[in-house]
């Protein structure tokens, strides 16, 4: 009979337990899914804010479901598309996601705030024509620029090429050094669109024709091609990121520059927290302003923004917390936390502290600031093109081909314009 | 009419065999956990005797089909009417109703070549370049395959030490995840990996595997041999295993050479098992993506660029996902792997026979 009754009594206690503890559950009336990735610690960060956030509306719950680069870029699309995806994703192609994009004005405190401190970012975030719609947020300002293995260039004995040092100029360098110290990497260059428009506007590419649409292959971009072509001849670039995988796949050196096998590796702002935590005292790396060339010395602008997605069942909850992360007070918490470059101008021009930064990354934030002055109008319009994706991809994928030695340069040219001529009318046909 | 000719056939009388008790409460365990199934088929009992009358008793069968058959037609026939939905309209949306119609425009981009034996001839190079490789890579891998496989049977069905050791050995890749096997590969084979160390403390000069075509290549079709031998000896296995012996006894009391028993005898017998591995390798072989995906990402250029891959990659991971030309290439690879289906059949019946 005794056990019959602590039987019971258990049971009684458990059912109490789970009732306490199901209870703020089931209060909670909404549930928002967030899609994110992180490059350095703004996961930890944004969990943390979240927290915060649920804390202050306890009838709003928020999933953060982190996710590897490659499921934003490859999966993501494909469930906006089907209507499932999250209600709100951190996504670098703003402008290929726009058209699921939530205009969330209607449910926004004050949509002012939004277009006075985000304004010049939000047309990426839009479809073309539109030029209302408040869709998301700057979560970085990236800038695209060099890091360079400053030990090395010591060991080496090599001096250091000067601020408005041409890509030739680092080319030799780097080389000289890298066959001093036999360093496998002299340059590395991330296999991406976006990482050699870069060289390719400091080429003098121009991209676009007089009426905005793509013209890609002009002397500017054949100046940048030839160069990136003629450096894995001469071993100055290792066929091991362009030359090595097919298609669009991306390839960063971020661990072969964290093993001091790389001498300047061309990525850009976001890698600087993930440097300054895993290369610690190993070596003393700097960022260095972007190489100049025939069409100046502009790196190329991006970021990756949060955008609201339309497909949502709570808008107004969407809205509630956008405009919670959105705010001067956790924005400005977010980008100094996680050394990143403000995408909010207000917070921009009052200047942001970074008070975790190690020497090494503050010193690289300032580099990056400054290059952010240098930037070319025509690179500010690739990134803001919705087909930029496009470009950047087929650029990757023929390059590619041509660097592993299965195609001419010229054929390279004759198939990026045609795949962006085919993949935008197949993106058109509706 | 006592006598055992009353008897179902195959049961014992009571008199001639003692049914042991654990036999017995085994039985009636049995009975206990099938009461629920035969209470169940009782209910049923009354609908399917009035399903017989109105169908007859000739139609039965595919009553008891239909089931199974509502399953494959949800999860085969199904999407295969999507994909060829897919592949007739064009756009990036994805449900078939938002899809432009485009009639045969895919499979025209597909297969407008200069000369299809020259992939840059053709306007879309990439799945040229995936055929062309996956046909590459299924001669060499399957040759291999059948050769190494037939080997390793021949070795092992003897009567060696540790026989039941080294079966084991060889089978155990087959049961790791083809990403790990790849991966395993990778660490092995990239430039500062197992080989590479193991070939400079030799004093020879770091190779980098991945970035020469035909290194990439030869590790695909090794990697994927190592991966799978272990599966298609077994079958070689058992097909040398029923070979009767007394063939080789005679052979070898007619002093046969062993080159002549194995060319006169053995394969001649192990054929049937032959033909189902050398179908079966070329099957998985013109599918094969993801260890050659995760091994060299389809490189160096588009050097081990799989079929599969191409499938995917325009799907999913290009910019523009473009569903109807890779529902296009998807039809052609399922027509390839339909007429090899078809011949795998063949080879069992032969093997039946």
């Amino acid at each position: 009979m005794r056990s019959v009754t602590s039987l019971i009594t258990t049971f009684a206690l458990g059912l109490a337990a789970t009732t306490a503890l199901a209870g703020p559950v089931l209060a909670q009336s909404v549930t928002l899914r967030m899609t994110w990735y992180s490059d350095g610690n703004e996961g930890e960060v944004m969990t943390d804010l979240l927290k915060r956030f649920q804390a202050e509306n306890k009838d709003i719950a928020v999933v953060l479901d982190q996710v590897p680069f490659k499921a934003i870029n490859e999966n993501l699309p494909v469930q906006l598309a089907s209507g499932q995806g999250p209600d709100i994703a951190r996504v670098t192609d703003m402008g290929g996601l726009a058209r699921y994009a939530l205009d969330m004005r209607p449910h926004l405190k004050d949509p002012a705030y939004w277009e006075a401190n985000f304004g010049p970012f939000l047309t990426w975030m839009r479809t073309a024509g539109d030029t209302k719609s408040i869709p998301g947020f700057m979560t970085q300002l990236t800038v695209t620029g060099p890091f360079v293995n400053k030990t090395l260039f010591e060991q080496a004995g090599v001096a250091l090429p000067g601020p408005k040092a041409t890509w030739d100029d680092w080319a030799k360098a780097v080389k000289t050094v890298a066959d001093k110290v036999q360093a496998p990497y002299p340059l590395a260059l991330d296999r991406s669109g976006h990482r050699f428009f870069a060289l390719a506007v400091s080429q003098g590419a121009k991209v676009f024709d007089e009426k905005g649409e793509p013209a890609v292959i002009d002397d500017g971009f054949k100046r940048a091609a030839q160069l990136v072509y003629d450096w894995h001849k001469a071993g100055i670039m290792s066929k091991e990121l362009w030359g090595s995988v097919s298609g669009t796949a991306y390839r960063g050196a971020n661990d072969e520059f964290k093993n001091a096998q790389v001498v300047m590796y061309l990525s850009g702002s976001w890698q600087t927290a993930q440097f300054a935590k895993t290369v610690g005292n190993a070596f003393d790396w700097i960022a260095v302003p972007n190489p100049c060339g025939a069409g100046g010395c502009s790196s190329m602008p991006g970021g990756a923004g949060l955008m609201a997605f339309k497909a949502t069942k709570h808008p107004e909850a969407v809205a509630k917390l956008m405009d919670y992360l959105a705010s001067e007070k956790v924005l400005g918490e977010f980008y100094s936390r996680t050394l990143f470059v403000p995408g909010h101008l207000g917070i921009a021009k009052k200047g942001i502290e970074y008070p975790g930064a190690s020497p090494e990354a503050a010193a690289a934030l300032k580099v990056f600031t400054a290059s952010a002055a240098e930037v070319a109008p025509t690179a500010y319009q690739i990134q803001g093109y919705g087909n930029s994706r496009i470009i950047f991809n087929a650029v990757i994928s023929r390059l590619g081909q041509a660097i592993a030695g299965e195609t001419s340069l010229d054929e390279a040219y004759k198939r990026i314009t045609a795949d962006v001529t085919q993949q935008i009318a197949e993106r058109n046909k509706q | 009419m006592s006598d055992g000719s009353s008897r179902p056939p195959g049961r014992p009388s009571a008199g001639t065999a003692r049914v042991p008790a654990s036999a017995r409460w085994r039985d009636r365990a049995a009975g206990l956990a099938g009461l629920p199934v035969a209470l169940a088929l009782r209910l049923l009992d009354p609908l399917m005797a009035a399903v017989q009358r109105l169908i007859g008793a000739g139609r039965m069968p595919y009553v008891f089909l239909f089931p199974n058959f509502v399953f494959f037609g949800l999860f085969v026939f199904l999407p295969i009417g999507i994909n060829l939905v897919f592949s007739v309209t064009g756009g990036p949306a994805l449900f078939p109703s938002e899809r432009p119609f485009v009639g045969a425009e895919q499979y025209a981009y597909l297969f407008d070549c200069g000369s299809y034996l020259d992939p840059s001839s053709c306007r879309e190079d990439h799945f040229w370049r995936g055929v062309s490789n996956t046909a590459v890579f299924v001669l060499f891998q399957v040759g291999t395959m059948v050769l190494v496989s037939l080997l390793t049977a021949l070795v092992l069905n003897r009567p060696i030490r540790g026989r039941g050791f080294f079966r084991a050995v060889y089978f155990f890749p087959v049961l790791l995840s083809p990403v790990v096997v790849a991966l395993i590969w990778k660490w092995i084979l990239q430039r500062d990996g197992l080989l590479n160390a193991a070939i400079t403390s030799l004093g020879g000069q770091k190779i980098l595997f991945f970035v020469d075509p035909s290194w990439a290549m030869f590790w695909a079709v090794f990697v994927s041999v190592w991966a799978h031998m272990g599966f298609y000896t077994l079958i070689l296995l058992a097909g040398l295993q029923a070979i009767p012996s007394d063939l080789y006894e005679a052979a070898e009391m007619d002093r046969t050479p062993r080159w002549r028993i194995l060319w006169r005898i053995t394969l001649p017998l192990l054929w049937p098992n032959m033909i189902v591995v050398i179908v079966l390798s070329l099957i998985k072989g013109v599918q094969t993506f993801d260890e050659v995906f995760v091994l060299t990402g389809g490189g160096p250029g588009t050097a081990t660029l799989m079929v599969v891959q191409y499938i995917y990659e325009t799907a999913f991971a290009n910019q523009v996902q473009n569903f109807g030309l890779a529902a296009a290439a998807s039809v052609v690879l399922g027509l390839v792997l339909f007429a090899l289906t078809l011949a795998q059949l063949a080879a069992t019946r032969m093997k039946e026979r």
